[in-house]
């Protein structure tokens, strides 16, 4: 006789569903299989949307992709074994970038745990270095719970992605469900609100300094607080360096912007830091391809270091001013504490300073040569891809010389319009996070600047994308090679290329695209450039990959080489010799007006 | 530098792990670590010695902070805690040494817990430069082989792990 079901019992994999919906799951990431099974079933009458992807690592970075997008958490979903293995390097980006990702797994069943049965891996014990927290869920009582927790962790704080493994037999079981309670995590306190005796310091420290920078990183963008640092900057008229992970923090054509720093920086965003007497550090961790060689960083500057990471703070670089808290609330004290001295008379004087910033930015802007008959330059076709659409786009890149030319030449004008995998570096980031990001800001144009090294890794979500309607650009900059590996042995390596030449032609990335019901469109000379941009600018139904055939011999420059000091900057050959010539246009990028 | 930490821990699956991970991870070297249960159910408290050559200890606290299972993390300074470790040794006894041993043993009010014809396996307890004396001193007899808690420690004073602030917090 069939048991007696309570009207309230539900299976787990019913209240996994639940919860999520709870959480406001609009949109999911994932690829069913043996373990996660159950919870494909309730997901057919749910509202969720969940987008099939390809790859388990297809997945996660499109939860990234979705999540840096829109600031909500990015979620994904896998079965055991290899499903959770695969998603291993998107948690790792994830995790390298603060980005809130939830992962569900499901898990061989509660009796097979330990016993290596079929598709069984330790997930929780493989991410517990790649996630800010996980939970293998042991009763599905505790499925709402986890998950509500799961959320909290992953989106407040400091943010990061989490994992939830759950065994087969636990989203199969039957149970009185009953809504999650409000988490409480007695170990999980992250402090928000900055000390006032600290923010007042920095506030007399600001006033006191002569060449001050504000060092703006990623936090910014995940704290909202773009706005804030606009109004603290224009206060003081302090300039600000966008790092890697904070571009369009502040847009691009703001006076006070002065660009990237670090390893591919320009040289002015680069020698402010190393010339200023005090860095105004602000969501961000000193990381080494910011600071080059630590013990010759910055070295006249005292430093007032603001994260919402205690950890972060004193880790790489001594913080004269430490200040514990949520970057937006630290700027609008901060700017307070200010507009307090200021009412009372006391002002920064910065004048020379910005005249010595303003002439390295017109003697150092970023350069290349495009010659009008000659092989595409990537710089050139990036350039392009950002004056057509006015920066106003959302622009994701794979990893590697394509990501940092994107990052220097395209002109952002607000926040979550510039996803890639910082501090991971993880190649194969860009198709999918373009994916999630148009996944969740549908209105917005998503271009993806790939490179053919990159595009090779994750192409397969093209299909995700061609079925379901998703509509993104994919300019690769195809060198024909590993471009930054190939840079590196051209300059490291006495130019012995090891390994690095893939070749223009296979695949062959127009038919490749087609064979995905994607458009493929190829450009190879300078007058084609906008006529193809605009065609794939055109296409609403699917996705577009260009195959922009570029020169592989071009490197990327300023250049800080590994380990070395900031001061060694490389400005590249287009500062050694004098390129215009008669046919040719060289193009840069000017520093704004003052009035504009 | 070697440091004693105390670490409030929610008893969960996995915690140790945890722990130990971001350990290695991070490059502290774990001297010793030891682990049990607490006065509060579902609370664990874990002791580790770590010994930081070029790193200060609030590198390795803050990180340990930033794990979900932990609740309190405080260092314990030599001369403000009282440190004990335990060890149980096996020596070679044969007759004509055998009261010897024993002596050594009273001397170092340790207890005596297994005999045989020709071993003796003795408990020590106390802090760690006690241990290591003894063990010094039974070394010529020769050691058949030795294992040790790791260190525990508690704060002097009245006040418990809850009430003390890590020193040099931010």
């Amino acid at each position: 006789m069939r048991r007696h079901i309570l009207s309230k019992e539900i299976t787990g994999a019913e209240a996994l569903m639940r919860a999520l919906e709870a959480q406001g799951v609009e949109h999911m990431f994932g690829i069913p299989g043996g373990a996660i099974l159950p919870a494909y079933d309730p997901l057919l009458d749910s509202s969720i949307h969940h987008v099939l992807a390809r790859h388990e690592q297809g997945a996660a970075h499109a939860a990234d992709g979705y999540a840096q997008a829109s600031g909500k958490v990015g979620v994904c979903m896998a079965t055991s074994g290899p499903g959770a293995t695969n998603l291993v390097t998107g948690l790792a980006s994830s995790y390298m970038d603060s980005v809130p990702v939830v992962a569900v797994t499901g898990q061989v069943p509660r009796w097979l745990i330990g016993s290596d049965g079929f598709q069984e891996t330790d997930a929780t014990g493989i991410t517990v270095p790649v996630t800010k927290h996980n939970w293998l869920v042991m009763d599905p009582g505790d499925i709402a719970q986890t998950i509500a927790e799961a959320f909290h962790v992953a989106s407040t704080g400091r943010p990061g992605p989490v994992l939830v493994d759950i065994p087969k037999d636990v989203l199969q079981a039957r149970f009185p469900y009953h809504e999650a309670s409000p988490v409480d995590l007695p170990g999980y306190q992250p402090k928000t609100k900055p000390n006032v005796r600290q923010i007042k310091e920095a506030a007399r420290l600001i006033l006191e300094s002569e060449r001050p920078v504000i060092y703006a990183g990623g936090g910014i963008i995940a704290a909202g607080a773009g706005p804030a640092l606009r109004q603290l900057a224009e206060l003081t008229g302090i300039h600000v360096v966008t790092t890697l992970m904070a571009r369009g923090s502040l847009p691009d054509d703001h006076p006070l912007c002065l660009g990237m720093p670090g390893m591919h920086g320009n040289y002015t965003a680069v020698t402010s830091m190393q010339r200023a007497d005090l860095l105004i550090a602000l969501g961000t961790r000193f990381d080494d391809r910011v600071t080059g060689k630590l013990p010759a960083f910055a070295t006249q500057a005292k430093v007032i270091h603001a994260d919402i990471d205690p950890a972060e703070i004193g880790k790489n670089r001594r913080a004269d001013v430490p200040i514990v808290g949520d970057a937006r609330l630290v700027i609008e004290e901060l700017t307070s504490a200010l507009q307090a001295e200021i009412a009372k008379g006391a002002t920064g004087d910065y004048a020379a300073w910005t005249r010595q910033l303003d002439e390295w930015r017109s003697r150092f802007p970023y350069r290349f040569t495009q010659v009008d008959d000659g092989m595409l330059k990537p710089q050139f076709v990036i350039s392009r891809i950002s004056d057509i659409t006015g920066g106003n786009g959302i622009y994701v890149a794979g990893v590697g010389q394509h990501q940092m030319w994107a990052s220097q030449f395209i002109r952002f004008q607000r926040p979550r319009t510039w996803i890639n995998s910082g501090g991971l570096g993880a190649m194969g980031f860009g198709v999918p996070a373009s994916m999630g990001a148009k996944v969740a800001m549908p209105d917005d144009e998503v271009w993806c600047i790939d490179g053919d090294g990159c595009f090779q890794m994750t192409c397969q979500e093209l299909a995700a994308m061609a079925v379901e309607k998703i509509p993104v650009k994919i300019g690769i900059m195809n060198n024909a090679h590993l471009g930054m590996v190939r840079q590196w042995q051209e300059l490291f390596y006495t130019e012995r290329y090891s390994q690095v030449e893939f070749g223009w032609d296979i695949p062959d990335y127009v038919k490749l695209a087609e064979a995905y019901g994607c458009v493929g469109l190829r450009c190879e000379s300078v007058d084609e450039v906008d006529a193809v941009i605009e065609k794939a600018r055109g296409v609403d139904d699917r996705p577009v990959v260009i195959d922009f055939r570029c020169d592989p011999r071009e490197n990327c420059y300023p250049m800080v080489a590994a380990g070395t000091s900031n001061d060694d900057i490389i400005l590249g050959p287009e500062f050694e010799t004098d390129h215009v010539s008669h046919g040719d246009t060289l193009y840069s990028q000017d520093p704004p007006e003052e009035d504009s | 530098m070697k440091h004693t930490v105390s670490i409030l821990v929610e008893n969960k699956p996995g915690v140790l792990m945890r722990v130990s991970s971001l350990f290695s991870r991070r490059g502290y070297n774990i001297h010793s670590l030891a682990v049990g249960t607490t006065e509060v159910p579902d609370v664990s408290r874990m002791t580790v010695v770590v010994d930081l050559p070029d790193k200060p200890l609030e590198h390795v606290t803050k990180q340990l902070h930033k794990l979900i299972n932990v609740l309190k993390v405080i260092e314990l300074e030599p001369t403000a805690s009282v440190v004990r470790e335990l060890m149980l040794i096996k020596v070679h006894a044969e007759p004509q040494t055998r009261s010897q041993v024993f002596d050594l043993v009273e001397v170092f009010r340790a207890s005596i817990v297994d005999v045989t014809t020709d071993s003796v396996t003795a408990e020590v307890s106390g802090p760690p430069d006690k241990l290591a004396a003894f063990e010094d001193l039974v070394r010529s007899y020769g050691i058949i082989e030795l294992v040790k808690t790791g260190r525990i420690a508690l704060g002097k004073g009245e006040r418990g792990i809850k009430d003390r602030q890590l020193r040099a917090a931010v």
